[in-house]
């Protein structure tokens, strides 16, 4: 009965993270059924036996009861806190990637998804990954909002223009999966799909040598390097860790920094996008506000880069 | 009859167009909002057929796009926001309360105004072009796409200030015009719901107003408020459309639950069960509206922790909600069951909207609704609470005051054949969309993969049943306006003050002021079972 329930209500489960959905999903679907066959049969059987044309025992009831009204509060109470902690605890496992995941970038966009891999190569609309290997997608968009949508594996989130959100799964086995756009974005929204190989190890490795299709095969610390000379960061930001006129990017990634107004925050790639984009935001303590924003002259992909090649200098 | 009433003691269109009359303006609201719920219907149909077949059936993806969005907008904001406040709650408001009118009656003219400039600017969208953003106006595409938008925004502002002047004018009428002896807790139920919603149309329409005054800044004058290539922040404006549009979820259904608090007492002949805690869940309920906006957004990209706290306070509602479902079914225990259209409507919303309130649960809780977000599920779910809800309660309370407002009873038999296509028709329009949602189809989809064809199928086959009980009660009401005035004073048998006073009434509502010596629902012990003595 609850397979049956299971396969009529859900699709099939890609990872372990979907079944734990699907368990709460199918409590609620149970719960659901219990109190609305409670309030039809009650409403129906007052219906029938208290119709006004059947002269059947009435009138003395109370109008109030407090046991049964406290208790018709209190038990809703007790049910909703359990529901709310089995989705918070499901909820708590999706925000947060294993430390050892495998990082993709994403790129939404009128209406093509584009993904780019550890080595540079790039793909549109197909996502190759390996199984049973945590995988943490970093998700941006070049125009409006996008919602990155596996049905399979019960997973969703929003794909913001100018700034990253991050999801993260882990593919129980190998086999396609469909891809799709949730938030509303234009005419193509709905044909803004995409497919996800999940793949063997070893096949997988395969396809990152042979390369998709698009391949650009400078990956992206790479050109992050070449941007750094090429935009001058490299009079102000030294790779060895001497000071300059900016703090070095040696070792920035993933710190603590802390800020000239005395707050104290990780420079993890929001703050790195912020800082090329908007240097005034959350200036650096010791340094002085003297870095022009680079907001509109950096593509997406620069950005990422140079944020990759920021990584880079540990 | 040769009574003088509201309808016949003046005549021709400008005594209507000028009139400061709660009861005709209540009339001018409710045969607009019809053709509201009229042009909405019909672009519901649209949609539906549109989405018989996977890819084009009738319509290019643009028009479709537009169809939704229409449809989203005159629903929420030309039909179901106004509809029971505005419409009925301007009729009867006053005259639950005992009152001669409400409080401003001026002002309730210009409410009304408001609303027709607001919807005729709605509606010129459709000649500039349409607008294709859905009716939340996300950005950064609504500040990126063509068409009307700015005209839309700016009737949706136009259209904020008609539903506060209405909460204004409720407001100071509950305060200050009850009736002699009509104290807070001898009020009808309804008036507790209208009060509450008075509060959320106040406090939140102005938010709304301001949002939507941020977004044409930024579409016409290029300030960076939402977009992020002018450093603006587009998850922002849906944290202000939200913070406006989930307690409109309240104004939309708090009214609903209060026609349904009035309705089953009547047609039980029973005191209701719990009068304070369904007055006090009503306030409790506007108060939670608040705080919940958040969850529209557990997938946006808002920290962890928002998201937990959104969650946890949005079951808080259920707690309010559920106590008003039992206090209902409560209420007809060893009642004297009248199934009158009313009832039947009344029975209708409380199936319906039990399914509404349980479904929601899936979507509070982070985990599910994490799948089901933006899905068909939400579509279903807020259709279940909306139209199962608020329009089911909403087609209760007009059969309830029809005979009060026109003088007419209409036809009893087609009311239960209208109400049967109603109910038939609506499960299986949106049953079919919970399966659909919770399977991956996800909203605002014009082309859809082959394998989710049978639920559509069966999704707009179901409207049309639904559409045919709607013609059908359509039909029979219309056909009662034709016949000679036959309803009596209190055709229902009610105990509250509207029902002490002719159908249709006077223009000063009553001959003297009505005096209150107890509460609305104090039904004495039915006359046919002490007759029979049969008490247990």
């Amino acid at each position: 009965m609850i397979t049956w329930l299971r396969e009529l209500l859900m699709p099939a489960a890609g990872t372990a993270y979907a079944r734990q959905v699907d368990d709460l999903f199918l409590f609620l679907t149970g719960l659901t059924l219990f109190f609305f066959l409670l309030i039809a049969g009650l409403t129906a059987w007052f219906v029938v036996r208290y119709r006004r044309a059947r002269g059947a025992a009435r009138g003395a009831a109370p109008s109030r009861h407090t046991a049964l009204e406290v208790a018709w509060s209190v038990i809703p109470l007790a049910l909703v806190i359990v529901i709310f902690f089995w989705g918070f605890h499901g909820y708590i496992n999706a925000a947060v990637p294993p430390a050892d995941a495998l990082e993709i970038k994403v790129t939404g966009r009128k209406w093509l998804w584009q993904f780019e891999y550890p080595n540079g190569l790039r793909t549109i609309n197909e996502l190759h990954v390996p199984v049973a290997k945590p995988v943490r997608l970093v998700m941006i968009s070049e125009d409006v909002i996008h919602s990155f949508y596996v049905p399979t594996f019960r997973i969703k989130q929003d794909v913001l223009p100018g700034k990253y959100t991050q999801l993260w799964f882990q593919a129980a086995e190998t086999g396609v999966h469909r891809l799709l756009c949730a938030e509303f974005c234009g005419t193509g929204h709905s044909d803004m799909l995409g497919a996800i190989h999940v793949q063997g190890a070893e096949e997988y490795s395969q396809w990152l040598e042979k390369g998709g299709e698009g391949a650009e095969a400078v990956p992206a610390a790479q050109l992050g390097r070449l941007l750094y000379a090429k935009y001058g960061c490299d009079a102000c930001h030294s790779l060895d860790g001497s000071r300059g006129e900016g703090p070095s990017f040696r070792g920035v990634f993933g710190r603590p920094v802390r800020l000239a107004d005395g707050r104290s925050v990780p420079a993890d790639e929001n703050y790195l996008r912020e800082s090329i984009l908007q240097p005034q935001a959350k200036v650096v303590a010791g340094f002085q506000p003297v870095m022009p924003t680079f907001q509109g002259l950096l593509r997406e992909r620069e950005i990422a880069a140079l944020i990759e090649f920021i990584k880079e200098q540990k | 009859m040769t009574d003088w009433n509201y309808l016949n003691e003046r005549r021709g269109l400008w005594s209507w167009l000028t009139t400061l009359d709660h009861k005709r303006i209540g009339v001018m609201y409710l045969w607009s909002t019809l053709l509201a719920f009229f042009l909405g219907g019909v672009f519901a149909m649209l949609i539906r057929l549109e989405l018989l077949t996977p890819g084009k059936t009738v319509m290019s993806a643009e028009t479709y796009n537009k169809m939704f969005t229409l449809h989203g907008a005159v629903m929420i904001f030309l039909f179901i926001i106004p509809s029971i406040p505005a419409a009925l709650g301007n009729f009867v408001l006053p005259l639950l309360l005992g009152a001669k009118d409400v409080a401003f009656p001026r002002l309730n003219l210009a409410s009304y105004y408001l609303y027709l400039a607001g919807a005729l600017m709605a509606l010129a969208s459709l000649a500039a072009g349409g607008i294709d953003t859905g009716w939340t106006f996300y950005t950064p595409y609504s500040t990126s796409t063509g068409g009307a938008v700015n005209l839309v925004t700016l009737a949706v502002f136009v259209l904020g200030f008609s539903s506060i002047f209405t909460g204004i004018n409720f407001i100071a009428t509950v305060h200050k015009l009850r009736a002699p002896g009509m104290s807070w807790f001898r009020m009808p139920l309804f008036v507790w719901g209208m009060y509450a919603t008075a509060v959320i149309q106040i406090l939140a329409t102005p938010v709304l107003g301001i949002t939507v005054l941020l977004l044409l800044m930024e579409r016409l004058l290029g300030i960076g408020i939402f977009d992020p290539k002018l450093g603006g922040d587009p998850v922002l404006f849906q944290h202000f459309f939200w913070f406006y549009s989930h307690p409109a979820v309240y104004i939309m259904i708090l009214p609903g639950m209060a026609i349904i608090s009035e309705v089953i007492p009547v047609f039980s002949r029973r005191p209701i069960f719990g009068y304070r805690a369904i007055a006090f869940s009503s306030v409790a309920i506007a108060g939670v509206s608040f705080l919940v906006w958040g969850h529209h957004m557990f997938v946006s990209g808002q920290s962890v922790l928002a998201s937990a706290i959104f969650s946890f306070l949005t079951f808080l509602v259920a707690i309010p909600s559920a106590v008003k479902v039992f206090n209902w079914v409560a209420t007809m225990y060893r009642g004297s069951i009248s199934l009158q259209a009313p009832m039947l409507y009344a029975i209708c919303f409380l199936l319906l909207f039990a399914i509404g309130g349980l479904t929601g649960l899936f979507l509070g809780a982070l985990a599910t609704d994490v799948h089901l977000h933006d899905t068909y599920f939400v579509v279903a779910h807020f259709h279940y609470v909306m139209m199962g809800g608020t329009v089911i309660a909403f087609l209760a309370g007009l059969h309830y005051w029809w005979p009060k407002m026109f003088g007419r009873m209409y036809s009893e038999r087609w009311s239960r054949v209208a109400a049967g296509l109603v109910f038939v028709g609506f499960n299986a329009t949106f049953l079919a969309q919970f399966v659909l949602g919770s399977r991956g189809m996800p909203r605002r989809y014009y082309n859809y993969l082959p394998e989710f064809q049978p639920l559509h199928i069966l999704s707009t086959v179901g409207s049309w049943t639904l559409a045919l009980g709607l013609l059908i009660m359509a039909g029979y009401l219309l056909a009662s306006l034709r016949r000679p005035p036959d309803a009596p004073p209190n055709p229902w048998g009610g105990l509250t003050l509207e029902w002490r006073t002719g159908s249709p009434p006077p223009v000063h509502n009553f001959e003297r002021t009505p005096r209150v010596e107890g509460g609305p629902y104090d039904f004495p012990l039915v006359p046919e079972e002490a007759a029979a003595g049969r008490r247990p």
